[in-house]
């Protein structure tokens, strides 16, 4: 597995500046995150996030329970405000380039009661395409059957999503996300509670997207497998504990210094701190 | 409209005695504004937000006074023009397109607040909306008392409506018209926006990674809720409003499992819920209280003339269609679940009724097939069988047909093949692997009996000894 072209080749649409006056971000990377402090109710949960995705790649992110892998998902998508930091997508701020952007949410995030079936929750996927006021065609419909069909739940386009097995409904999130036809993936745990055929499924269709040139980032919780299933790795604990392909930077220290004692630290200091700021 | 009602009005009164054109007007007024909310209630609903439509049925009311007081204040003052006809009127149309926008804009500051209390405090949904609903309702409380000494509001009008003088006797009336229009308006928005509704509450974050602002729609939602609110309430009332905004729609979501049916069905129940609600207002006090015709408490009175308060009755019919589909929906319904329940109950029994034959014919023991008297779900598990023809009698003793005894012969495989399995995989003793088998048996198909075979290296005999006979 090779490394992908070096970030920073010239584009044609040069990174505009960014409304505070700050320095153009010179790299056209799938994600650049530069200096990303993440908070909620003022308490840090993510610190000073610099951070280049290679293009083309598989990148798995990985750290333990709590370590700030899903709010740094959230973060690059704007659904979490950033207390400081930037992040580029491409050399462009998300708003200007969502439809590059395919997210694919931890699965528990959707009421799955909802009168909808497999079929619609794809379909959502290709609501931007659609455009406002427009109803779901037919060709629209045919679209994500085809998603569907790539992921092998066909056969379950009708049922309500809730008579779906967990690892389906993975499958039908996956499914959407493909609709998007993005050039980067953010996806959050796409392999809890999935079977090893669903599993193998899932790396397939990653293999298919790295060929397509597109990168993903995907949050992945069994080492075991990371460096089967990707080329590079980011090993986060509230902070960037190491980034790089996995054969330089999955070592038994860096995993040690991932899932050793910092995280109590950090989290102290973090607590403190909510503790002074509480009433101001 | 008006041929139509007359047609209405027509069958109506051949179907109930006392039926008159003006309960028409207040069946098809009713059925408008329940209809109306339905449509915005459903999402409401689904977004599990149904505290919300009381709330803003509550917190409009500061934006209603407030409007009032400033079209009077305005009015008086000369900047805009009053009613030629009737200049001391205090409700033009003037004033209620104010009223509809003050409520308009409170409705959507209710949400903004909420959303902010929320942020703010840290709190769940409904705790910031707890506090948001009743700080405005009481602002609102408080400035009609404030304005009462200038100005004549009747704070029940506001809250619970006068459906029972909707119609003047003349032509279509205008609390109709408003209905109508309303429910119009919420069709419209509901087929335009229909994807971006349907994206924006069932997966907010993908919405807004879109670039559908889920927000935005959100704040929508409760204008229009608001709006519709504020259009029925005068009609129908509050408590009415309430109770259309959710009931209809919680109705509907337990029936189907697809929004745009749902939406249909939502305003379907509404609609009949109204008719039914009138329907008995004005039928079932005259037949409830008729045995006590000569009760002295009810001296004067015709039983007839009796009637009980259509909104009430509308939302009571309401709630029983609610309960109705509780349990009888096709899916989640109580009964469904009891009938499953009980299928399986018989099943079950049936299936030990013809292991228990087959085990006689092999070990030729004494019929004892139950032990003592039968239960019903046995007897007609045996009647069942009988039904059947897996079984028969001879000489007055149940006993196996041929396709019983196949039917049986694939129950002990089962059994037997569980029993081998678990002997072979768990530390059980001997004695303790009938009970789990007994259980198992009825649920080991086909496919999964092969497996089972297959794995053990098709066995002849079981843990005890005895055949495992085949398929
Ligand atoms: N909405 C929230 N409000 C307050 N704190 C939050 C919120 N969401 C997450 N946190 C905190 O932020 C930290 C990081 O959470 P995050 O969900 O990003 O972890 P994660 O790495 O995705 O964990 P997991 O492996 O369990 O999914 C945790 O300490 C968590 O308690
Ligand atoms: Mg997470």
């Amino acid at each position: 597995m090779t490394d992908g072209p070096p970030p920073g080749t010239p584009s044609p649409d040069l990174p505009e500046p960014l409304p505070d006056g700050t320095a153009t971000h010179p790299s056209s990377a799938p994600l650049a995150i530069h200096d990303m402090t993440v908070a909620y109710h003022r308490r840090p949960v993510l610190w000073d996030i610099d951070y280049d995705a290679p293009p083309g790649q598989l990148t798995a992110i990985v750290g333990p329970n709590g370590s700030g892998k899903t709010t740094l998902i959230k973060a690059a998508v704007d659904l979490v405000p950033r207390a400081s930091g930037d992040v580029r997508f491409f050399g462009s701020a998300y708003h200007k380039v969502r439809h590059r952007v395919g997210y694919v949410p931890q699965r528990g995030s959707v009421d799955w009661d909802f009168p909808v079936n497999a079929l619609d929750v794809v379909a959502m996927g290709l609501y931007k395409q659609i455009g406002w006021l427009r109803p779901v065609t037919r060709r629209y419909r045919d679209k994500a059957m085809h998603y569907l069909e790539r992921v092998g739940m066909a056969d379950y386009a009708k049922r309500q999503i809730s008579q779906l097995s967990g690892g389906q409904q993975q499958r039908v999130f996956l499914a959407r996300a493909l609709s998007q036809q993005a050039d980067v993936y953010l996806m959050d745990e796409p392999f809890v509670g999935v079977d090893a055929a669903t599993e193998r499924a899932i790396v397939i269709i990653l293999q298919e997207l790295r060929e397509a040139g597109k990168a993903a980032l995907v949050v992945h919780h069994d080492l075991q497998t990371v460096p089967e299933y990707f080329d590079h790795v980011l090993l986060l604990n509230m902070r960037l504990v190491a980034t790089g392909p996995i054969t330089e930077v999955f070592t038994p220290e860096n995993l040690r210094a991932t899932y050793g004692g910092k995280l109590a630290l950090l989290d102290q200091v973090g607590h403190r701190m909510t503790l002074n700021q509480g009433r101001s | 409209m008006l041929a139509s009602t007359d047609i209405l009005t027509a069958s109506f009164s051949s179907l109930i005695d006392g039926w008159f054109e003006l309960d028409t007007w207040i069946v098809v007024t009713a059925a408008l504004a329940a209809m109306a909310c339905a449509i915005p209630g459903s999402f409401l609903v689904l977004r599990r937000q149904s505290m919300m439509g009381d709330a803003l049925t509550h917190t409009v009311l500061p934006g209603i006074v407030a409007a009032f007081l400033l079209s009077h204040h305005l009015k008086s003052s000369g900047w805009i023009p009053v009613d030629p006809d009737d200049p001391h009127k205090a409700y033009d149309a003037t004033t209620y397109t104010f009223m509809f926008i003050g409520a308009l804009l409170t409705g959507v500051l209710t949400a903004i607040l909420t959303e902010w209390v929320r942020r703010r405090g840290a709190v769940e949904n409904s705790a910031a909306l707890g506090v948001v609903y009743t700080s405005l309702f009481a602002i609102g409380l408080l400035t009609i008392r404030l304005a009462a000494d200038s100005v004549h509001i009747d704070p029940d009008c506001v809250l619970y409506g006068n459906l029972e003088s909707v119609w003047d006797g003349n032509q279509t009336p205008r609390a109709a018209w408003i209905s109508g229009g309303c429910l119009f308006v919420n069709i419209a928005l509901a087929s335009c926006f229909f994807k971006e509704l349907r994206i924006s509450t069932f997966d907010p974050a993908l919405a807004t990674t879109l670039g559908i602002h889920a927000t935005l729609i959100d704040y929508a939602l409760m204008a229009v809720t608001a709006a519709t609110a504020v259009a029925a309430f005068e009609s129908v009332g509050n408590i009415l409003v309430i109770a259309m905004l959710i009931v209809p729609a919680a109705t509907a979501h337990l029936l189907t499992d697809r929004l745009w049916v749902m939406l249909i069905l939502s305003t379907i129940i509404a609609a009949v819920s109204a008719a039914l609600g009138h329907v008995m207002a004005i039928s079932l006090p005259p037949m409830l209280m008729a045995p006590f015709a000569e009760h002295p408490l009810l001296s004067g009175v015709p039983v007839e003339s009796l009637d009980a308060s259509t909104s009430g009755m509308m939302a009571a019919s309401a709630g029983a269609m609610f309960v109705a589909a509780l349990l009888l929906a096709p899916r989640h319904g109580l009964f469904v679940r009891i009938g499953h329940r009980f299928r399986l109950a018989i099943r079950i029994s049936a299936e030990d009724l013809l292991a228990t034959l087959y085990r006689q014919d092999e070990s030729s023991r004494d019929p004892t097939v139950f032990n003592g008297r039968p239960t019903l779900v046995q007897r007609f598990a045996t009647w069942l069988l009988r039904r059947q023809r897996l079984v028969g009698d001879s000489s007055g003793r149940l006993e196996l047909t041929e396709p019983g005894r196949h039917a049986a012969r694939k129950l002990i495989r089962a059994h037997r093949l569980w029993e081998s399995y678990m002997a072979r995989h768990f530390d059980v003793p001997a004695d303790h692997l009938h009970e789990t088998a007994h259980k198992v048996e009825h649920f080991l198909d086909p496919e999964l009996r092969d497996r089972l075979a297959q794995e053990l290296d098709t066995p002849d005999t079981d843990p005890h000894g005895r055949e495992i006979p085949e398929d």
